[in-house]
């Protein structure tokens, strides 16, 4: 068994290898068998209509690169008929009435949404494990002593798209990060996850879990299809105040530029207390790769670091907060069956609708923003947030690119965390300071614990500095083949 | 960071949760633990720092006034839990 | 006249909501036009379905500005949009998107004419916000209905200092407000569909106490009778508990007009907190000066100066000039007439305010839509000050004009109601009316000049109304002296 990249895919529709349709039903068959919990909804009917229009359109000589390729959609993404839960018991029915602009763009360069993946609820959690749909089964098994039959997580929150991605159900899928909801999962599915630069892709029509930093991106096994994927997810939106408006970039024009002079930062703050010892060796291994493609390798410091996770989880759930006040069982989603009063309307239909992690977060969120609490906490961590941005900016005038591990540690086993959400937010403190910076920041395949779980090479650009991003990843996976390896629960389909 | 089961209960209440007395406790400490983790900005000296609102501050686009919206009522009243007439119906308001 | 025991101070300050004129909703492009059928002006953006997001309509935020330009207020060229977040049927979002910290508008200024001089009325600042929807609580069995057409249209909240000391004195400012928006056209004033709604914050304190007392604030209040009645009865409710040895609720209170009181909104009892906070969805405004003084261009004159002008121009009372300029159509219909017409500008003041003002009130009609244009209506003043018609039957030719029975000289014709101004003809009827009138010509010689009055009633009577008068008057004491 081997992955099958988006590059592949299209080469083979384009010389006539395979129709649309013939590898859309491919994948379809994959996921029927696949018992990973990867899919919240899979719309087959649809996917093959959508197949059969893009060989409809090859006939007719469309050549855009990605027409007919099959992806899968994390369930966060409203699809105009289609079922978008979020995650949640709220919009368990929800079937949309518009769709995201995100996958619009991807649908009108042909790509093929096949389902809808599984995901933490409102994409709060970084192991899949609070989505009402139940927990994702990661692909990566270990086969170690102690291990054996036990499910790992697949990180999250897009731990669907992840484990569709690394078990071969989709040969890429879309995802959002918050904190490191693209980053995370990829690193513990052994993916390329890509969170673009805030404002990059459209978010009308992507559900808002925290708007400051919510941001879309593609998942997918290696750097040059990302680059693929994102080229067609990306673009200004009248519909979002927040998009950004810049020209237009092919992400694939330098993939293959030399490296030579690349100048690596790594900061000291991100090697420090609680990264695995093993996880730390993988990765100071893979930037040395770099020094053979040309790099030079110095230290950086991101002196505030360490204040990220805290204002995160001020500023994070202050806008959930707010943003999830709409789940209100009056226009649309779940209405508690019996109530007194308005009042009790709202209650029962939230505490019913929302699972606890949600729940949390709305209360933090509410708490912080409360009177006689504001300055305390949103303005200080709004204050912090400067700080923190203000650090990269001063790193980036001596390095070209931050490295360091996506995750302190591996793939965990299902239920060992989720008693204490603290430690679960652990696993993000890497990843959360690229989305309070609102820079690009990736996550690749570097290589393997002795129990057999990938670890994630964290990548952080510049502004807008996705396309160099995307080279040196590139270039690392010439000469590299951690991203080529397939998880041991993979389906194999007809390959 | 210390609450008490009275400010959980009116946080839970500006926010239109509903908190059973039997896990207040439990809630309050969950609560508590993340505020233990918030905690470590208050040992940051901010004055005259601006607070960050947006990445890159950047600045509001604004658009043309046109009518742009057509009549969507029946497509979007059809997912709704309770309607008539064109209306979203809800439990009586009381001023 | 409302008066109250002047051992007591009132202060008021108002808070109104003006409905900015704009096609489309502030955050979403769907029509704000009034009277639609519920929900079908209710886009995706304005139900708040997941994953919507609001973009800011440019034409609110120029109206804004033309009136903080006009009231000489500190425009924030850098403002930022918070929300306001509760639970309430018609606000679908759970939060209004308005302005707190940096509003569109800062500090600004308006002067009111007083029984006891011009006043100075400070306003703190004016806000852009988005409406709620509607609740409609009839025949649902018992539920509410909920209509969000009007959820997202644009308002502009103008909030005034506490610096008003009698409902009179409020409303007078009110109706300042309300002129000067419709003025600078950006909002149309109309209170019955809600466009222009006004809460007021009342509160009583001894004489000579400098803090404030415990305010209360009324709302629900669509027409200036019924702001100045609520205020009024809201002190009399104050200084009555005071009175008692009571205190006062800090309260909102809707007032009822049938019953002529104002009670408590339960449903506001509980305290609120707003966790107001900026909106991650809308980054900060930024204006620049240039589009400041693309909006100072189309301002146009303000009524205070142009009272003044109408003053130094046209030669008018400050009644007059304060009448003809409280609003703009009315100053334009003036400012038209006075300059097609030969007739005086008093004389255009005189007949606006009296025929033109009576009738268009009888009818309700705004002087936009009067049957009577300005061309017609000037044209009628040429014909009086040319003679043709005397006043009497210039009303008769108004009278006319508004049942839209044709032109000016048409009527005048086909009523034969042109005025006799040939010498000969006119001596003709004066000789005949002092030959048949032998007693009171003999009066007047005797000394009784009263009674040159009857006779040139008579002459008139004689010509049917057509003579002139003066004429008359003339060829009579020429004839008797």
């Amino acid at each position: 068994m081997t992955i099958t990249t988006l590059a592949t895919l299209a080469a083979d529709l384009d010389s006539g290898k395979r129709s649309s349709v013939e590898i859309t039903q491919d994948y379809l068959n994959r996921i029927k068998h696949s018992d990973h919990n990867a899919f919240i909804s899979v719309n087959e009917e649809l996917a093959l209509t959508q197949a059969k229009s893009a060989d409809e359109k090859r006939a007719n000589g469309d050549s855009s690169p990605l027409l007919g390729v099959p992806v899968a959609q994390k369930d966060i993404f409203c699809i105009d008929g289609t079922q978008t839960t979020c995650g949640s018991k709220i919009l368990e029915n929800f079937v949309a009435p518009y769709t995201a602009t995100v996958v619009g763009n991807m649908q009108s360069q042909g790509v093929i949404s096949m389902g809808k993946t599984n995901m933490d609820e409102f994409a709060m959690g970084s192991s899949n494990e609070t989505s009402y749909f139940g927990g994702v089964n990661n692909p990566w098994r270990s086969t170690a002593k102690g291990y054996e039959n036990k499910n790992l997580v697949p990180g999250g929150s897009s731990g669907g798209s992840a484990a569709a991605v690394s078990a071969l159900l989709a040969p890429a899928a879309t995802g959002t990060d918050t904190g490191g909801s693209i980053r995370q999962p990829a690193a513990f599915c052994n993916l390329t996850g890509i969170k673009p630069s805030y404002g990059r892709c459209s978010r009308y029509g992507m559900i808002a879990f925290a708007s400051s930093l919510d941001q879309a991106g593609p998942m997918t096994h290696t750097a040059e299809d990302a680059a693929l994927l994102l080229n067609t997810m990306v673009g200004f939106d009248a519909k979002d105040s927040t998009s950004l408006n810049v020209p237009a970039e092919d992400f694939t024009a330098s993939l293959n530029d030399s490296l030579e002079g690349l100048r690596i930062g790594l900061p000291k703050e991100f090697f420090g207390e609680g990264l695995d010892s093993e996880m730390a060796t993988i990765i100071e291994t893979a930037v040395k790769q770099f020094e053979s493609l040309g790099a030079t390798i110095k230290e950086v410091s991101l002196p505030n670091s360490h204040l990220a996770l805290p204002s995160y989880y001020v500023i994070a759930p202050a806008e959930a907060s707010s943003n999830l006040s709409r789940f209100d069982g009056v226009r649309y989603g779940f209405r508690a069956e019996e109530y007194s009063d308005l009042d009790d309307m709202y209650t029962k239909t939230r505490s019913e609708g929302f699972g606890d992690e949600v729940k949390r977060r709305i209360m933090i969120g509410a708490y912080a923003l409360s009177s006689g609490y504001y300055d305390a906490y949103y303005s200080q961590a709004q204050k912090l947030r400067r700080l923190i941005s203000n650090d990269f900016t001063c790193a980036f005038t001596e390095c070209d690119v931050i490295m360091g591990p996506t995750t302190p540690s591996p793939a965990f086993e299902a239920g060992s965390r989720s008693d204490d959400p603290v430690s679960m937010y652990l696993n993000d403190i890497y990843t959360i300071p690229a989305n309070l910076a609102g820079l690009p920041a990736g996550s690749i395949p570097a290589g393997f614990t002795s129990n057999g779980l990938p670890t994630g090479l964290h990548l952080i650009t510049p502004y807008l500095q996705e396309a160099k991003m995307l080279n040196i990843a590139h270039k690392f996976q010439q000469t590299t083949d951690w991203h080529t390896r397939v998880a041991p629960t993979a389906i194999g389909g007809s390959q | 960071m210390a609450l008490d089961n009275e400010t959980v209960q009116t946080i839970a209440r500006l926010a239109r949760i509903k908190i059973d007395q039997s896990d207040v406790d439990k809630t309050r400490a969950s609560l508590e633990n993340i505020l233990d983790l918030v905690a470590q900005m208050e040992a940051v000296d901010t004055s005259g720092i601006e607070p960050m609102t947006h990445p890159f501050d950047a600045t509001m686009r604004l658009r043309a006034d046109e009518v742009s919206e057509s009549d969507q009522r029946d497509r979007f009243q059809a997912i709704a839990p309770s309607t008539e007439r064109g209306l979203y119906l809800v439990p009586k308001v009381i001023d | 006249m409302f008066t109250w025991d002047k051992r007591w101070e009132v202060v008021i300050g108002l808070e109104v909501h003006a409905q900015l004129q704009t096609k489309s909703k502030i955050f979403s492009g769907s029509s704000i036009a009034y009277g639609a059928e519920a929900n079908t002006q209710a886009s995706a953006v304005d139900i708040a379905l997941p994953g919507v997001l609001p973009v800011m309509n440019l034409e609110a935020a120029r109206l804004a500005v033309k009136f903080g330009l006009a009231i000489g207020a500190h425009i924030n060229q850098r403002n930022v949009f918070a929300r306001k977040n509760y639970f309430y049927p018609d606000l679908p979002k759970g939060y209004q998107i308005s302005q707190m910290e940096l509003p569109i508008v800062g500090f600004g200024e308006m002067d009111i004419e007083t029984p006891e001089g011009p006043k100075t009325i400070g306003i703190t600042r004016a806000h852009l916000e988005e409406d709620a929807g509607k609740s409609l609580h009839e025949d649902f069995h018992g539920q509410t209905g909920i209509d969000l057409n009007r959820a997202g249209t644009p308002l502009l909240e103008i909030v005034s200092e506490p610096d008003m000391r009698s409902p009179a004195e409020a409303v007078t400012y009110l109706r300042k407000l309300h002129s000067l928006v419709r003025y600078i056209e950006i909002c149309d004033g109309n209170m019955q569909e809600g466009s222009f709604r006004c809460d007021a914050n009342v509160s009583i304190r001894p004489r000579g106490q400098e803090a404030l007392g415990t305010r209360t604030e009324l709302k629900n209040i669509n027409s200036f009778r019924f702001v100045e009645r609520a205020m009024e009865y809201e002190i009399e409710r104050q200084i009555d508990i005071l009175e008692e040895g009571g205190s006062i609720t800090q309260e909102t209170r809707l007032y009822d007009s049938d019953k002529h009181e104002t009670r408590s909104m339960r449903s506001k009892e509980e305290a609120h907190d707003y966790r107001y906070f900026p909106d991650p969805d809308l980054p900060p405004m930024i204006l620049e000066d240039s589009f400041l003084d693309e909006v100072r261009a189309t301002l146009p004159e303000l009524p205070t100066a142009k009272k003044e002008r109408f003053q130094n121009e046209f030669g008018l009372s400050l009644d007059d000039a304060e009448t003809l300029t409280a609003d703009r159509q009315t100053a334009d219909f003036f400012e038209t007439v006075s300059k097609s017409t030969k007739a005086e500008s008093k004389i255009v003041a005189n007949w606006m305010s009296g025929e033109l003002f009576a009738n268009l009130n009888k009818s309700e009609l705004e002087i936009s839509d009067s049957p009577i244009d300005t061309s017609q209506f000037a044209l009628l003043l040429d014909r009086i000050a040319d003679k043709t018609l005397s006043g009497n039957t210039a009303k008769k030719v108004f009278a006319a004009l508004w049942d839209q029975e044709g032109d000016v000289d048409s009527i005048i014709e086909a009523k034969g109601l042109k005025q006799i101004t040939d010498t000969g003809a006119i001596e003709a009827v004066v000789d005949d009316v002092i030959a048949a009138c032998p007693e009171q010509v003999q009066q007047f010689k005797d000394g009784n000049e009263k009674v040159i009055g009857f006779l040139v009633g008579q002459v008139m009577k004689q010509s049917r109304g057509k003579a002139n008068p003066q004429m008359a008057n003339e060829m009579l004491l020429a004839k008797l002296v």
